[in-house]
């Protein structure tokens, strides 16, 4: 008999806080997984967000800081600038990069530097209790848009990886999703390649992973990875944005 | 067809069925009898029918499952 | 080494490049742009990285980052720019980093002028941001001043794992004057061991700012609190001048004590028994400045409208004993409004 899967040495042994069927755990996972198997753990530092994650420094086995809300991408410039041979990473939630860290996203990601971030945008505010985002879709409802997000009043939300690739500074921009097996192995490709396009020095890197909130949501896990296919993708299209690895070839 | 053995981690499991949800060969499913530390009815394997498709363990958010294959 | 002649903002620029700093990142604000168009021109030079960050905000945080990394790092910005850095201080001050900030004061409130002014005092020196915290603050009445407090900043960061604010304002930093740099670190600095480098096969290090248990964010707040008992103890410094005969003590910082130099020269000419009690470092206050003292009264000449007055009367232990005198808005003192002022206070008694 032999083990074809276990739990990532890029992981610690902490249990993860977050709620049931939460997708930050698999995203965790294939971050910790991309990392291993690149052979960079001992070699990585990471800027988690305010939000879900802020104590995702506890579940990554490698360097970690707490940032500011929304200034990852600024905290890890500094990091990078500091070391620019360790693998350099943010992870950010959708307020904390879409709505008060979008200046820095949109900076980092303009002077092209070699981090590599993980965004996940799930529509809501997690730790706050269930709060609109900038994410948030138009008639999805939110305890501060208790009747749906009304456009007319509260605007429409930012599609990020859209926004980003219109910039020189990124090398690689994808969204993906985690809703069944077969997108959890895109989205570690996407990872990767964004990991790598940072490890070759080829600018900064962009992985949107279309994520759950089951429980602000109000759904079971598996009924939030319906809810992601039927509405949330249609809004958010999975695809890769910008590859310079395969532009002008 | 490869045959597969499926070890989950009974109270880092946190019951969200999202392995039960996408296991092509229906092995697993919530405990009805079993509730971990944690309060949560962990999976279980209710069948021998892995095929050591590695889904469940890639679905886990919170990386409770080791999936063997039987040479 | 021979004096050379330099602007404030540029010689604090070659003093934290002396320092060992190699990371600057900052924004433009008048009055101290020339501070980092001098680093973009000479840390490059050095192998150092200066990077324009996209805001204040920004600066700061990336200033976090090269900290958390163990780099000597600087950010440099005037009032209104330094207010929105606050955030990041407190960060940085929570997670026991060093870092060093330049603040080049100008008038407030809000946008308030670009002419200079030490209406700052409270932001920086009671803590501009969130929490129970202090920062050092060095405030130079000099260009050459400014150049010593730059090099010993880094080293008081490095030593106590806390940002250091260096509080000058526009009129330092545009003035020229003779200087020279000689880095001489006189404390034991402790090793970076905490810093982020990737952990290799060791343990890995982490930078935490939460701390979701209020017993473990008190106890966090005990050891700060340790932390400027033992600043408050060893760090203090100020300057005395013509103080030996003094009956009536000026009290005054930067770029107001020269002033209040000038001041006191001339009414020492005309008899009266005037001195100054100059603070060097605002935080900790130089309370050991004022024991011992038998003065009829502390006269606080500030550019603000009189915000160092409480740590005047909190070091003299006499409320009644403290005067203020101040203008403020960008307008500078002159040294014959300081001359009556003071003769207002004296009036007969040479």
């Amino acid at each position: 008999m032999s083990v074809i899967f276990q739990k990532s040495k890029g992981l610690t042994d902490v249990k993860l806080h977050y709620c049931p069927g939460c997708a930050h755990g698999i995203v965790h996972k294939l971050l910790a997984e991309c990392l291993e198997e690149m052979g960079e753990l001992g070699n990585s530092i990471i800027a988690v967000p305010v939000g879900c994650a802020v104590m995702a420094n506890k579940y990554f086995n490698f360097d970690a800081i707490q940032s500011a809300h929304g200034r990852a991408p600024a905290t890890a410039t500094g990091i990078k600038r500091v070391h620019p041979d360790k693998m350099v990473m943010t992870y950010q939630g959708d307020g904390d990069l879409a709505s008060i860290g979008t200046c820095e996203i949109v900076h980092a990601a303009a002077r092209g530097e070699k981090i590599t971030t993980i965004f996940i945008n799930n529509g809501i505010y997690g730790m706050t209790g269930g709060q609109m985002a900038p994410t948030t879709l138009p008639g999805m409802r939110a305890t501060t848009a208790q009747h749906g997000r009304d456009v007319h009043i509260q605007g429409y939300p930012l599609r990020v990886s859209e926004m980003l690739a219109t910039l020189d500074g990124p090398a690689y921009i994808e969204r993906v999703s985690v809703t069944t097996p077969g997108q959890v192995a895109q989205a570690k490709k996407a990872i990767m390649k964004a990991l790598k396009v940072q490890k070759e020095g080829l600018g900064f890197g962009f992985v949107e992973v279309v994520s759950s909130c089951p429980t602000n949501w109000g759904l079971t896990p598996v009924k939030a990875m319906e809810f992601i296919r039927e509405k949330m993708i249609p809004y958010y299209p999975l695809g890769v944005f910008k590859d310079i690895t395969r532009e002008g070839n | 067809m490869a045959k597969g053995k499926i070890t989950i981690d009974e109270n880092i499991c946190k019951g969200c069925e999202l392995c039960v949800s996408v296991c092509p060969k229906k092995v697993l499913k919530l405990s009805e009898t079993k509730i971990n530390d944690a309060g949560y009815n962990p999976a279980e394997v209710v069948n021998d029918d892995c095929i050591a498709c590695t889904s469940c363990a890639r679905m886990c958010p919170d990386s409770a499952i080791t999936v063997e294959k039987i040479d | 080494m021979a004096k050379v002649l330099m602007k404030g903002n540029e010689a604090i620029g070659k003093a934290a490049i002396e320092a060992g700093c190699r990371f600057f990142f900052g924004y433009p604000i008048t009055p101290q742009s020339e501070l980092p168009e001098y680093l973009s021109e000479e840390l490059p030079k050095v192998g150092g990285t200066f990077v324009q960050a996209e805001s204040e905000v920004a600066a700061i945080n990336m200033v976090y980052g090269a900290a958390a990394a163990g780099a000597r790092a600087l950010t440099s910005s005037s009032s209104p720019g330094v207010a929105l850095k606050q955030e990041g201080i407190g960060y940085i001050t929570n997670a026991d980093l060093p870092a060093v900030i330049v603040n080049m004061m100008r008038g407030g409130p809000g946008l308030g002028t670009i002419q200079p002014g030490q209406a700052d005092y409270r932001m920086c020196v009671k803590g501009g941001s969130n929490g129970d915290y202090h920062n050092i603050v060095l405030a130079p009445s000099s260009v050459q001043e400014a150049v010593d407090m730059v090099m010993e900043a880094f080293d008081l960061a490095d030593c106590y794992r806390t940002p250091v604010i260096i509080l000058s304002d526009g009129l330092i930093g545009q003035m020229m004057e003779p200087v020279d740099f000689h880095y001489a670190p006189k404390r034991e600095l402790p090793p970076k061991d905490w810093a982020l480098t990737g952990k290799g096969d060791g343990q890995k290090h982490m930078i935490v700012n939460l701390n979701m248990d209020a017993e473990d964010c008190e106890n966090h707040n005990i050891q700060l609190q340790k932390k400027y008992v033992e600043i408050e103890q060893k760090e203090q410094q100020w300057e005395e001048y013509c103080m030996d005969d003094a009956e009536y003590a000026f009290v005054s910082y930067g770029t107001s004590a020269r002033i209040t130099k000038s001041a006191i020269d001339t009414l020492r000419k005309e008899g009266y028994k005037v001195g100054l009690i100059r603070p060097k470092t605002l935080y900790p206050f130089p309370k050991e400045a004022f024991k011992g003292k038998n003065i009829k009264k502390y006269m606080d000449i500030e550019m603000s409208m009189g915000q160092m007055v409480e740590d005047v009367q909190l070091a003299c232990n006499d409320v009644n004993k403290v005067v203020f005198f101040g203008r403020c808005g960008g307008i500078i003192l002159t040294p014959e409004e300081v001359v009556e002022f003071a003769k207002s206070v004296i009036g007969g008694d040479k």
